[in-house]
């Protein structure tokens, strides 16, 4: 709490501005890795599957962050909170579109009849195209005048990102040989999240 | 590690390596975890010496033979094969063995023996993903007796002209350079001769994914990965993928199949 508090002594401008400092850093911090480890032959046998695994986990955990972002707000009754959620949701695009490049690219040199192929005959990746695809509205009506000028149809376009959620945990889900350790972690976060929001203390309505 | 004493053999000798680095650091050997780099890790305290293996089933007799007699069976030769991976990774690799059917003949085998189990050691107490049940341990793996009497099917018992590192399976694997790279038993402690074809661990896992035969075939693909293209390790960030070749290139085990749906028997 001590943070918290700390953080309610700031204004909640001060707050949200710093908040966005350390998203932004956090995030950049991952491609800055891949590229120095790029660069200096850090990425294994396989650098390829490091970068695709890489920048799916990372889209993954911005797309749970984003999530956290009501519950937390409603714990802690930081109304402020809410303006860093458009920051975490444009970051699992970010991350979500370096996956798809790296795949398009690094993985098949844009041989597109291969790659329609992967995507049709293996679920996985279906799912993750489809995951991706749904990204796509979420990250156009992203501004303030899409959210103006949808009104209340924003709110509902938007509760999109948990088919996203559940398509990419499947994507993770199919792809795991046998090993399903890191998608259980993945999944039971998203689930934590869902039900956080149904518990009655989290109600705007408590006190 | 101990260099061999081996012949040099003309197969794949216009093959450009992949790295010792690369081929001792990306391995798929789920008894020591299920991550590539875990068993360069974990299997740095293994013991591969003293080692026998167990001959049994459809055999003259039962009997056991050590790893130093295992290497004076046959003049150990170096054979650089292509290694592809189910998952759509390739390697080049030059091995250090003899070939499979030095042992067979040792064996004596009976008119019953039809196929052959590989059995892989396993210890919970000194291999840390054989206490986690990802597979059904122990290890296990087989070949009918034809493709075991294959000239190609290698007991390898070193890489780059020394002994098996740990993670690669020391200290003697199988090695069937047109299957998919789990066909290759890894730390052999018990050979088998059957009269049915056995269920291995990866069928046990998921028959639907991967068949007894598991011959590299780019034309059945798998319900997760791409089976036309594989990416070779050691390539490059840029390099793309290469075509996969029928049989990993190895037209000469064609005959084997003949007359059989690779398909259905995938």
């Amino acid at each position: 709490m001590t943070v918290l508090q700390w953080a309610s002594a700031w204004s909640a401008k001060q707050s949200i501005y710093a908040l966005k400092c350390v998203i932004w850093v956090g995030a950049l911090i991952p491609i800055c890795r891949l590229v120095y480890l790029g660069f200096n032959d850090g990425l294994g046998a396989n650098p390829v599957e490091f970068i695709e695994r890489s920048t799916g986990s990372w889209a993954l955990i911005f797309l749970l962050l984003s999530l956290g972002v009501t519950p937390l707000k409603l714990l802690t009754q930081q109304a402020w909170l809410i303006a860093v959620r458009r920051l975490l949701g444009l970051w699992m695009f970010a991350y979500a579109v370096l996956h798809v490049t790296s795949y398009v690219w690094l993985d098949y040199q844009f041989d597109w009849l291969d790659i329609v192929k992967d995507i049709v005959k293996h679920p996985y990746v279906l799912v993750g195209a489809a995951a991706l695809l749904l990204t796509l509205p979420l990250a156009a009506t992203s501004n303030q005048r899409a959210i103006r000028a949808l009104k209340q149809r924003w709110k509902r376009l938007h509760k999109i990102v948990y088919v996203i959620g559940i398509l990419a945990l499947l994507h993770f889900w199919w792809l795991v040989k046998k090993d399903v350790t890191e998608p259980v972690i993945y999944s039971v976060v998203f689930a934590m999240l869902i039900a956080l929001r149904w518990l009655p203390l989290t109600k705007k309505t408590s006190k | 590690a101990q260099t061999l004493d081996f012949q040099k053999t003309a197969y794949g000798k216009d093959e450009k390596l992949t790295s010792y680095e690369d081929v001792t650091s990306y391995n798929n050997y789920y008894e020591f975890g299920t991550g590539k780099e875990d068993p360069a890790r974990e299997a740095v305290l293994f013991k591969p010496t003293p080692w026998t293996i167990k001959i049994e089933g459809a055999v003259k007799q039962n009997k056991t033979i050590s790893i130093e007699q295992l290497m004076k069976l046959a003049p150990l030769e170096e054979r650089i094969y292509r290694m592809r991976c189910v998952e759509g990774w390739s390697m080049v690799i030059p091995w250090v063995g003899l070939p499979l059917k030095a042992l067979v003949d040792w064996a004596q085998p009976t008119g019953n023996a039809k196929y052959i189990e590989f059995v892989s050691y396993n210890d919970p107490r000194h291999m840390p993903g054989a206490r986690i049940p990802v597979l059904d341990w122990p290890y296990l793996e087989g070949l009918r007796m034809d493709e075991a009497m294959q000239p190609l099917t290698l007991l390898a018992v070193g890489l780059y002209g020394k002994v098996l590192p740990n993670q690669n399976g020391a200290p003697v694997r199988l090695v069937v350079p047109w299957k998919y790279g789990f066909k290759g038993a890894k730390a052999i402690s018990t050979i088998r001769f059957v009269e049915q074809m056995p269920r291995t661990s990866w069928m046990k896992a998921s028959a639907r994914e991967y068949g007894f035969y598991a011959n590299v075939n780019p034309a059945v693909d798998h319900p997760r990965w791409t089976q036309s293209s594989e990416k070779r390790i050691g390539a490059g960030v840029f390099a793309g993928r290469i075509k996969t070749k029928m049989f990993n290139g190895y037209d000469e085990v064609g005959q084997l199949y003949a007359g059989m749906d690779l398909q259905k028997n995938f």
